[in-house]
């Protein structure tokens, strides 16, 4: 299968031929690739990609996947619509 | 090791000056960051450059700014698309007096060139046609504001700044700057000594720390400013909508996301970076009330980051008396990413004694040790 067609990040589309370039450019932790790519930044917020990233990080460099620090866990946990936070701010 | 120029910070400013010194052929040039790229408060803002401004130095630093932003992926030669986008901000007035001084604004950003318009409310909502004009008593658009990705186009610069020979060392925090008799001597960082006379200050959040190791007392302090990112969408608005009295900005950007923030009146002055739940309450309710349909969209993300604010709200452009070769570029208040172009030039031109591309003098330091302010910046969330 052709490093395009295999998709690293869903949400935002990157795929695995775009981590290696970006890996070949010299990004090689997690905060600064997915600030170029994205993948972290959509609606699951890296709960699908970043294991994957991790491990091409870690293969990359050839060091092992414990070394390799994930991005950091921003809130929310989940989307929650804007209208839903105003209801419980008024409620409070 | 030895270098003719230290950059402390490589964030949107430190990155513009590297390539500015480079492009005008300084060698030697080397920037230290204690961060990753864009970790700091390039990474952390709102993602918006604008030129409606109420002091004529902002003005002209902002024109001149998006002038640059214009060609920026071409100039730097960018193999990446830098999201630049020209759809303007919509400033709008919520009370009287809001409505009267942004007339005056109108004028003065018109006498350097920039195209702004005063608009009814009527004529504001054919710009953004789902904005509750209910409290709305006029805004003002100007259509050469816009966006650009803050990460890509530091990412842009610093790919220039590369090729042309510049030395960046990030993750890598300066401990110490050495000076003799109010010279600069040597930077000293966690794995390298630097010899070098020169020093440039564009630490962002730590700006005025990054003084005190060369005993320069910068009058700034930092504040936390919280902001958050929904889900993307389709494309609903193409300006940014911002309000001073209601203290909000927010703007859909080009992948979809819109991207919002307000002000914490209360905020202390330290380098908190941190959430709160408290702005997610305050933020839901200024941005369904002004712009309804929002209230659909799902919150994915919420962060905060550093303004560093001078005492007149306008950024510090200059060398200083109080150390020979020590130069520096803070206190953009909130808005550094979008000075970032003419910073770069600016700096460039003091640090190698050229004559200045604009009268920068309002912008140097010396202008506090006058206690009575002569301007002072309000167009600020």
């Amino acid at each position: 299968m052709s490093k395009k067609d295999i998709m690293i990040c869903r949400c935002e589309d990157v795929s695995l031929e775009d981590l290696h370039n970006v890996l070949n450019e010299g990004f090689t932790s997690i905060e600064e690739i997915k600030r170029i790519l994205r993948v972290g930044m959509g609606a699951c917020q890296g709960n699908t990609c970043n294991l994957l990233v991790q491990r091409e990080v870690a293969k990359f460099l050839n060091i092992p996947l414990s070394e390799v620090k994930t991005q950091k866990v921003r809130p929310l946990i989940t989307g929650v619509k804007l209208k839903s936070i105003l209801e419980n701010a008024n409620e409070s | 090791m030895k270098a003719n120029i230290v950059i402390i910070g490589g964030g949107i400013s430190g990155v513009s000056i590297a390539y500015n010194l480079a492009k005008k052929g300084m060698k030697d040039i080397v920037v230290f960051d204690d961060n990753y790229m864009t970790g700091g408060a390039t990474g952390r803002c709102g993602a918006g450059i604008r030129q409606q401004w109420g002091t004529l130095m902002n003005c002209k630093l902002a024109k001149m700014s998006i002038d640059f932003f214009e060609t920026a992926q071409e100039t730097l030669e960018y193999h990446r698309d830098v999201e630049f986008k020209q759809e303007g901000y919509l400033v709008v007035a919520t009370t009287k007096k809001e409505d009267e001084i942004s007339e005056k604004n109108v004028a003065l950003q018109n006498s350097v060139g920039i195209p702004t318009q005063k608009l009814t409310p009527k004529e504001a909502l054919t710009i953004v046609p789902h904005l509750n004009i209910d409290e709305v008593v006029s805004a003002t658009f100007c259509p050469t504001d816009g966006h650009l990705n803050p990460f890509l186009m530091t990412d842009a610069y610093y790919q220039a700044a590369k090729k042309l020979g510049v030395t960046f060392f990030y993750e890598e925090k300066v401990i110490e700057i050495v000076t003799k008799d109010k010279q600069i001597k040597k930077v000293i960082t966690e794995h390298h000594e630097v010899f070098t006379s020169k020093v440039v200050n564009v630490a962002g959040g730590y700006s005025r720390e990054v003084g005190l190791m060369a005993g320069v007392d910068i009058p700034v302090f930092s504040e936390n400013h919280e902001i958050l990112v929904t889900e993307p969408t389709e494309k609903i608005q193409g300006p940014m909508v911002i309000s001073f009295s209601k203290n909000i900005y927010c703007q859909q950007v080009p992948h979809g996301s819109f991207i919002m923030g307000r002000s914490d009146l209360q905020a202390l002055h330290n380098h908190d970076i941190g959430h709160t739940h408290q702005f997610l309450d305050e933020m839901a309710k200024t941005a369904v009330n002004l712009l309804p349909p929002l209230g659909d969209l799902r919150v994915v993300r919420q962060w905060g980051g550093s303004y560093n604010i001078t005492p007149d709200r306008q950024p510090i452009i200059s060398d200083t008396d109080q150390c020979s070769g020590y130069y520096m570029g803070v206190g953009f208040s909130g808005h550094g990413f979008m000075f970032a172009p003419i910073t770069g030039i600016l700096l460039s031109e003091i640090i190698l004694e050229e004559k200045p591309t604009i009268d920068i003098t309002k912008l140097h330091i010396d202008r506090f040790k006058n206690k009575n302010l002569q301007s002072y910046e309000t167009n600020v969330v």
